[in-house]
């Protein structure tokens, strides 16, 4: 998790186009500037990277259903629950479902646990859009790979 | 009135908080119900779901952009409608 760069996810453990899956884990930095300011005493992971790394899990399904051929970008946030502290060095798993694909949209269901705890969980939504650039698709499939997210041979799928 | 207007017309309700009573199948989802993209959004996962249909945004979007096509055709409500309609028809085919 490279909070600095927005970066949340630090590997797709399972893709499963087919049944529109996917899986991810994130470990908390240990040390974090944010922790500093949230809170003195007591650093707790923001809720919203919460959201965020459930979005970005969610974006990368939807990122591998597309080919790397579209974008996808958060729009809208649905019943998310925080359900209890996550901190730092607590390895995040989180899943996330498409529940449905509309023209131009998507919307999943996805969810985090610690440990088996459940942590987190929302609805989002994510416009799907061309790519702006050639230089932001060619980082994003390079990110992927990074964390695991085969462009050419999806997990499964 | 048809009965997919009254679930639209419910669902734009519902969705956006606009009365029921002002929404008329002459409404322009846009001009006239002051409907942003992002609530047109909500309003197309609420009708995907209701009729079991895509609605083709993009393609819809694209013949606007292109002046194929004007908005009235798809976002006045009663055109709104037969659009859905003609959808519905088509999954059914």
């Amino acid at each position: 998790m490279r909070l600095e760069y927005f970066q949340l996810i630090d590997r797709i453990v399972d893709l499963n186009l087919a049944d529109r899956n996917i899986s991810s884990v994130a470990t908390v930095p240990t040390t974090n500037p944010i922790f500093e300011g949230h809170f003195p005493g007591f650093p707790l992971m923001p809720g919203v990277l919460l959201i965020e790394a459930m979005a970005q899990t969610a974006g990368w399904l939807v990122l591998a259903r597309h080919e790397f051929k579209r974008m996808a970008i958060l729009c809208a946030v649905r019943d998310a629950r925080l359900r209890t502290f996550v901190t730092p060095g607590q390895q995040l798993s989180i899943k996330a479902h498409l529940k449905h694909e509309g023209s131009g949209y998507t919307v999943l269901e996805a969810k985090g646990s610690v440990e088996g705890n459940s942590v987190c969980e929302a609805t989002v939504m994510l416009r799907v859009v061309d790519f702006p650039n050639a230089e932001m698709r060619s980082h994003m499939r390079a990110y992927a790979a990074q964390i695991g997210l085969s462009v050419e041979t999806p997990v499964d799928g | 009135m048809s009965s997919t207007f009254d679930t639209i017309a419910n669902i734009i309700s519902e969705t956006c908080d606009i009365p029921r009573d002002s929404i008329k199948p002459e409404s322009h989802a846009i001009n006239d119900l002051g409907i942003d993209s992002l609530d047109f959004l909500d309003i197309a996962f609420a009708i995907d779901k209701a009729f079991g249909i895509m609605m083709p945004l993009e393609k819809w979007t694209q013949e606007v952009n292109e002046g194929k096509a004007t908005t009235d055709q798809y976002f006045v409500l009663k055109n709104l409608s037969e659009r859905i309609d003609e959808l519905v028809a088509a999954k059914g085919a």
